[in-house]
C-alpha cells in the first residue's frame, strides 16, 4: 500500500502554491512532518460540519473515470465516521463546477450550506496517476489542507481512501479506517467438497476493503476455512482450516504467499486470536479430551494450556494490553463470558443476565468493552458489556440474527454477520448501533476480522 | 428351475436391501415398492423333477446368509457412506447427552464395527443453526466424542474412531423449524477405510 502511494508533498495551510508541488518531478519522502497547525472547519454550533464533495476535475478525457470514482467514494469515507455532514452529491447542480482552485464558487457552495469544500484534480500519465486535494473552509475561503499523491492507476479507491484517513487525522485528531480491510469466510465460490457423504459447499477465506471493495480470494483448499483473524501488522490472516480432514490451526501471509503451520496436525485446533503484539496466538483445542484454551508463540512453540474444566471453554480474544482473554464457557450449563488472566488466574464470569452468550471481542482503547453475540429469541443479538461500569448495552434489535462481532481498530464499529437481509451476509454498525451498512452479497459470508 | 433361483435370489436381496434401507432413519426406501414376488406359487404347481443338484450349487454359489454382508462389504467407500450402513445419533437442544434412543443406535454402530473389524469411521458431530457458529464448533465435537466414549465403553478399539466437529456448517436439512433443528442435531458416522 505505502509502495503504491508516493507521498509527493504536503501542503498544509494557506498560502501554498500548487505549481511548486507540480514541478516536483523527483517526489522525495517526506522524512519530516511539517509541523501542523491546521485550521479545522467547523460546523454551526451543535451539529457537524457540513461538506461538499464535487467530481474531482479531470485535466484530460483519460483521467475522467478516475476523477468519478475519488469524488464518490471520498464521499463515503467521509460519511463513514459520522464526523462530518455530508451533503448528497445529487443537489451540486446549481454550483457552477470550479475547473481551478481559483474559480471555486464559494458563495454558490454557502448557499447549499456547506461548512467545507473538496477541489480535487486528477491527471494521468500511461498508468501513473497524480492527484491533487484540497480542503477549502466556505466561510473563510481558506485553504485547510491540501496533499498530492501519485502512484499506479490500478486501484483508484486507494486515492480516495488515503485522503479520507487524512482529513480524519488532521480535523477530527481521529484514526480513520478508510484503508482497512475485512476478512471472511464465504461460500461465494459456489464449488463442493470433492467426495464425501452429502453435497457439501466450500467456504475459503476471503478479504475486502473496508466497504466491500476488491474483495480477493486467500485460500483455495476446496475444504472448509472459517474464523479467519487479522495480525496486528496486517500481514497475516490466522484461521481454521478443514483441509487436513479435521479443524487446525493455518497462518497466511498474504503478501508473501506463504503458509505458516503454526499446530502442525495431529490435533484438532481451531479458533485462533492473534495477541495484541502479534508474537502469540490463543485458540480451542480438543487435544486434552474436551475444548479447552491454550496460548502459544505464534510459530506454536512455547505451548500453555489456559484453562482446564470439563465444560466447554471457546471463543477466546485477548485484551489490549494483553494481559487478559475473554471466552465462552458453559460451566455453569449454558455458554457465557468469562475473563481469565493470560497467566491462567483471576478467573471471574461476565455475563449473569443472558441466557446464552458467545464470541466476546475486546474493543480496542480507548473504549474498554467487550462485544458478544446473546440469544435473545430465536436469534442473536449484539451485546457490549462496558468494563468499567458493568453496563450492558444492546445495539442490534432483532433485524435477523446477528452473530461473530469483531472491532474496526479505532473502536468505532463493529463487523458483523446478519440474516437481516436474507442470506448471512457480513454488515459493518457504529458501536453506537446507528450506521448499519451491508459490506458483502455473494453467496453467504461468516466470521468477520477487521485489520488494523 | 435356474429361473426359481434367481428369483429367490432376487427376492433375497430385495430383503436384505429393505433391511439395509430401514437401518438408516433418516433416508427414504432406497427400493421403490417391490415387484409382488407372484411367480413361486405359481412355478411351484409347474415344478417339474429336479435336474442335478450340482447345477443348483453352480448357479448359487453364495449361501444366503453372506450375501447380504457382502452385498454391504463389497460395495465402495463411497457408496457406503452414500447408502450408510450406519445411524446418525440425534441430539437434544444444547445437549451432548446420549439418550436411550441414542445408546440403542451406538449399540448398533458398535455391533457394525465389530463384523467389519477393518473399518475405520469419523464421527462428526453436527449442530443446529439455533447455536453460535463458534460455539457449536465445540459442542460439535462434544457430541462426536459422546459417541466415541460410548463406542469405546461398548468394546470397539478407540484407533478405529475418529471424531470431528462441523459445527452448524453443514445441515442435514436447510430448513428452519424443529423438524429440521432436530435432524440437524447429530453425530454422524463416516467410513474412511475398509
Amino acid at each position: 500500500m505505502k509502495k503504491l502511494l508516493g507521498v509527493v508533498t504536503v501542503l498544509v495551510g494557506a498560502g501554498s502554491l500548487l505549481g511548486v508541488a507540480a514541478q516536483n518531478q523527483t517526489p522525495a519522502p517526506a522524512t519530516q512532518q511539517p509541523s501542523e497547525v491546521a485550521v479545522v472547519i467547523s460546523g454551526d454550533p451543535g451539529t457537524p460540519p457540513r461538506y461538499a464533495i464535487p467530481d474531482f476535475i479531470a485535466a484530460a478525457p483519460d483521467a475522467a473515470a478516475v476523477a468519478k470514482t475519488l469524488g464518490q467514494v471520498l464521499w463515503d469515507d467521509l460519511s463513514f465516521e459520522r464526523e462530518f455532514y455530508l451533503i448528497p452529491r445529487d443537489t451540486y447542480a446549481t454550483v457552477p463546477v470550479a475547473r481551478t482552485a481559483q474559480q471555486i464558487p464559494f458563495d454558490a457552495w454557502r448557499e447549499l450550506g456547506a461548512d467545507g469544500v473538496v477541489f480535487g484534480t486528477v491527471q494521468k500519465t500511461g498508468t501513473t496517476v497524480r492527484v491533487e486535494v484540497r480542503l477549502y473552509s466556505v466561510r473563510t475561503r481558506q485553504q485547510v489542507f491540501a496533499k498530492e499523491y501519485t502512484g499506479t492507476d490500478s486501484n483508484p479507491r486507494l486515492y480516495a481512501h488515503t485522503i479520507a484517513d487524512e482529513v480524519h487525522q488532521q480535523q477530527r485528531a481521529l484514526r480513520g479506517v478508510a484503508r482497512t480491510r475485512l476478512a471472511f469466510s464465504s461460500d461465494r465460490n459456489r464449488e463442493r467438497i470433492g467426495g464425501g457423504v452429502q453435497d457439501r459447499d466450500v467456504k475459503e477465506i476471503y478479504i475486502a476493503d473496508y466497504d466491500g471493495a476488491n474483495p480477493r480470494r486467500i485460500t483455495t483448499n476446496r475444504t472448509l476455512n472459517l474464523t479467519p483473524v487479522w495480525s496486528p501488522d496486517a500481514r497475516g490472516i490466522a484461521y481454521t482450516s478443514y483441509r487436513r480432514g479435521y479443524p487446525d490451526l493455518f497462518i497466511a501471509m498474504i503478501y508473501q504467499g506463504v503458509q505458516q503451520e503454526p499446530t502442525k496436525g495431529g490435533t484438532q485446533n481451531w479458533l485462533p486470536m492473534f495477541s495484541p503484539d502479534g508474537t502469540r496466538i490463543v485458540f480451542t483445542s480438543s487435544r486434552d479430551g474436551n475444548s479447552e484454551l491454550y496460548i502459544s508463540d505464534r510459530d506454536g512453540s512455547g505451548l500453555r494450556r489456559l484453562t482446564n474444566h470439563p465444560a466447554i471453554d471457546t471463543s477466546p480474544t485477548w485484551s489490549p494490553t494483553g494481559t487478559q482473554i475473554a471466552f465462552t464457557s458453559d460451566r455453569a450449563g449454558q455458554p457465557q463470558i468469562y475473563i481469565v488472566g493470560a497467566d491462567g488466574l483471576n478467573l471471574r464470569r461476565l455475563t449473569t443476565a443472558e441466557s446464552y452468550a458467545d464470541r466476546p471481542t475486546w474493543s480496542p482503547a480507548p473504549f474498554n468493552e467487550i462485544a458478544f453475540a446473546a440469544r435473545t429469541g430465536p436469534g442473536y443479538d449484539i451485546k457490549i458489556y462496558d468494563l468499567a461500569t458493568g453496563v450492558t448495552r444492546q445495539i442490534t434489535f432483532g433485524e435477523g440474527s446477528n452473530e461473530s462481532p469483531a472491532y474496526a481498530p479505532n473502536g468505532r464499529h463493529l463487523a458483523l454477520t446478519s440474516t437481516r437481509s436474507g442470506r448471512t451476509q457480513i454488515h459493518t454498525i457504529g458501536r453506537d448501533g446507528r450506521g448499519a451498512k451491508q459490506i458483502t452479497r455473494d453467496g453467504s459470508s461468516y466470521t468477520p476480522a477487521w485489520s488494523n | 428351475m435356474v429361473q426359481l433361483m434367481n428369483t429367490r435370489l432376487l427376492v433375497l436381496m430385495l430383503v436384505v436391501a429393505v433391511g439395509a434401507a430401514s437401518c438408516s432413519r433418516r433416508q427414504p426406501p432406497i427400493t421403490a415398492p417391490a415387484p409382488a414376488p407372484a411367480p413361486p406359487p405359481a412355478a411351484a404347481t409347474t415344478l417339474p423333477p429336479p435336474p442335478a443338484p450340482t447345477r443348483v450349487e453352480d448357479a448359487l454359489p453364495v449361501p444366503s446368509e453372506p450375501l447380504g454382508e457382502d452385498a454391504i462389504g463389497n460395495r465402495t467407500l463411497d457408496d457406503l457412506n452414500r447408502d450408510s450402513p450406519f445411524t446418525p445419533v440425534f441430539f437434544g437442544n444444547d445437549s451432548a447427552e446420549l439418550d436411550d434412543g441414542g445408546r440403542s443406535v451406538v449399540v448398533g454402530s458398535a455391533g457394525l464395527l465389530k463384523k467389519y473389524s477393518t473399518w475405520v469411521v469419523t464421527v462428526e458431530g453436527h449442530c443446529d443453526e439455533r447455536g453460535t457458529a463458534e460455539y457449536n464448533l465445540a459442542l460439535g465435537e462434544r457430541r462426536a466424542v459422546a459417541v466415541k466414549t460410548y463406542l469405546v465403553s461398548l468394546g470397539v478399539t478407540p484407533d478405529r474412531i475418529r471424531t470431528v466437529s462441523y459445527g452448524k456448517e453443514f445441515p442435514f436439512d436447510a430448513g428452519h423449524d424443529e423438524k429440521a433443528w432436530a435432524s440437524n442435531r447429530r453425530a454422524q458416522f463416516v467410513i474412511t477405510a475398509k
